[in-house]
């Protein structure tokens, strides 16, 4: 327990003058959107969200942080920077989405931050190993697990993956490499 | 020519055709890689969400050992992701001096800093840019006559660091397909986004994305493409996608270097063909044709 809220987390404290100040940041990235809806119209994943995003970056400037919060807007983001690109104004908004989810995990919701906890996981399990031996995309599944009954929707790729050879077990030769960075990191990001 | 390597997590493990089949073309066409020692994760997409620092610090090690090896030579990475994630330690420290030492503070636990001397290169760039078409094709011992390609690009190998093609209609790959002696299938769906780990989370979403390029490809003998995530999407998901509603039919998926492998005289086993979830018996028969083996 005490060596999982050592690796990553936040003093509990801190933590919502944090959202605050990550709020605030947010708004900033998208303070200048002029509402022309490029970025709506550009986002592959659109017709899947329930708010567009140029309505989510205005809701977010109205300071409408539940609403935007209990959306899935951003959790449909793909990172595609379809939006990014286009948008006249140059706005980070694939880092918008990203921060939204970010803040969304440190946010009190037990969905979001159960997810908070696997990328808690994910990262001890770089510090340890140096690498990451699982494949891309069983990686970001296991980051972006929610529901403790996914692994068995998952389980047809993971047979695949093991019969092609895909999946290796075994530890790496960087075990431990990454410890001094870590604490360093950690160290730093502790100061006032 | 002379570059260092990061191969990145998933070509040891999900992707190792890739990481075989570029070190095996490369050789071919004369390239030097030169494996960066001791290199670690990069963080994937995982870090950002915790820790702003360990974002940058975590590829920055890797760009500061690098440099350390060879501090004039370019990072070659062919994985996307790892890819955008160097890249983003080179922008955003060119442009904010205080966030350079920050990391360079961090990294100074291992005795490391970055000058930033080291440029991040994603192999497509190179082959396209550095290696270029006319090397590649006097390199071929057999044209891959008679099959069509479609191109995929997918979004982080040009998106946002557009850097050496057009990100909305790339087309860097079709000169060095048609040096291979394939066609190329016109489409515009090289740039669009495979839905990337939206598969494992909201999988219906992802699903409509990959029939759609699926459905667009159809034509094609196979897809190329040039990044682990945008593979596994296309391949590993095939069959539920075509299901789900895609009008698509089966197509075959490799890497890049696997088909100019291939061209260039490898083998399938050379190139780890069985290691592919998508290949088509269609596609193996016209590989095997002797047609395809002429020059
Ligand atoms: S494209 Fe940019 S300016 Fe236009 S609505 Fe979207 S964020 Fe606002
Ligand atoms: S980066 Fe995210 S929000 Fe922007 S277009 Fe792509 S999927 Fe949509």
């Amino acid at each position: 327990m005490n060596e999982r809220t050592e690796a990553v987390s936040l003093p509990a404290a801190a933590t919502i003058a944090v959202d605050i100040t990550a709020l605030a940041e947010i708004q900033d990235m998208v303070r200048a959107c002029m509402q022309c809806g490029t970025c709506s119209a550009s986002c592959p994943n659109a017709p899947a969200m329930d708010r567009t995003p140029r309505s989510l970056w205005r809701m977010l400037l109205l300071g409408l942080v539940d609403e935007v919060l209990e959306s899935r807007t951003f959790w449909l983001c793909s990172a595609c920077y379809s939006c990014t690109l286009r948008c006249p104004r140059g706005l980070p908004l694939t880092e918008a989405m990203a921060a939204l989810k970010r803040l969304a995990a440190t946010d009190g919701r037990a969905a979001d931050r159960k997810r908070g906890l696997f990328y808690e996981d994910f990262i001890r399990n770089v510090e340890k190993n140096g690498r990451v031996r699982e494949t891309e995309l069983m990686l970001h599944y296991f980051l972006d697990m929610r529901d403790p009954l996914l692994p068995l929707d998952y389980t047809p790729l993971g047979l695949k993956l093991l019969r092609k050879g895909k999946l290796r077990l075994g530890g790496s030769g960087q075990r431990g490499r990454l410890g001094p960075l870590f604490a360093k990191v950690r160290e730093m990001e502790a100061r006032p | 020519m002379k570059y260092s390597y990061y191969p990145g997590c998933s070509l040891e493990s999900g992707a190792v055709e890739y990481d075989l089949s570029s070190r095996e073309v490369l050789r071919l066409l004369g390239v030097e890689l030169a494996e960066i020692p001791d290199w670690t994760c990069c963080g994937a997409s995982a870090v950002e969400p915790v820790s702003r620092l360990l974002t940058l610090a975590l590829p920055a090690r890797n760009l500061a050992l690098a440099e350390r090896e060879a501090p004039d030579a370019d990072m070659l990475v062919p994985c996307s992701a790892c890819y955008l994630n160097h890249m983003r330690v080179e922008r955003e420290c060119e442009a904010d001096r205080k966030l350079a030492a920050r990391v360079n503070e961090a990294l100074s636990a291992e005795g490391l800093s970055r000058s930033g001397t080291v440029r991040v290169r994603h192999l497509l760039d190179v082959l396209a840019r550095d290696v270029g078409p006319e090397r590649v094709g006097q390199a071929v011992v057999r044209r891959l006559e008679g099959l069509t390609v479609a191109p995929y690009y997918g979004c982080q190998v040009l998106r946002p660091y557009p850097l050496f093609d057009d990100p909305e209609r790339p087309a860097s790959m079709e000169p060095l397909l048609k040096a291979l002696g394939v066609e190329v299938l016109d489409w515009d769906m090289g740039g669009r986004c495979c839905g990337a780990s939206l598969m494992a989370t909201k999988r219906a979403a992802a699903l409509a994305l990959v029939s759609a390029i699926l459905d667009a490809a159809s034509e094609a003998d196979l897809i190329v493409t040039v990044c682990p995530m945008c593979q596994m999407n296309l391949e590993a998901y095939q069959k539920e996608a075509i299901r789900s509603g895609g009008r698509g039919r089966p197509v075959s998926v490799l890497y890049l270097p696997q088909l100019m492998g291939l061209a260039l005289g490898l083998s399938e086993d050379d190139v780890l063909l069985g290691k592919n979830m998508a290949v088509t018996d269609a596609l193996r028969g016209k590989l095997r044709a002797p047609a395809a083996a002429t020059v």
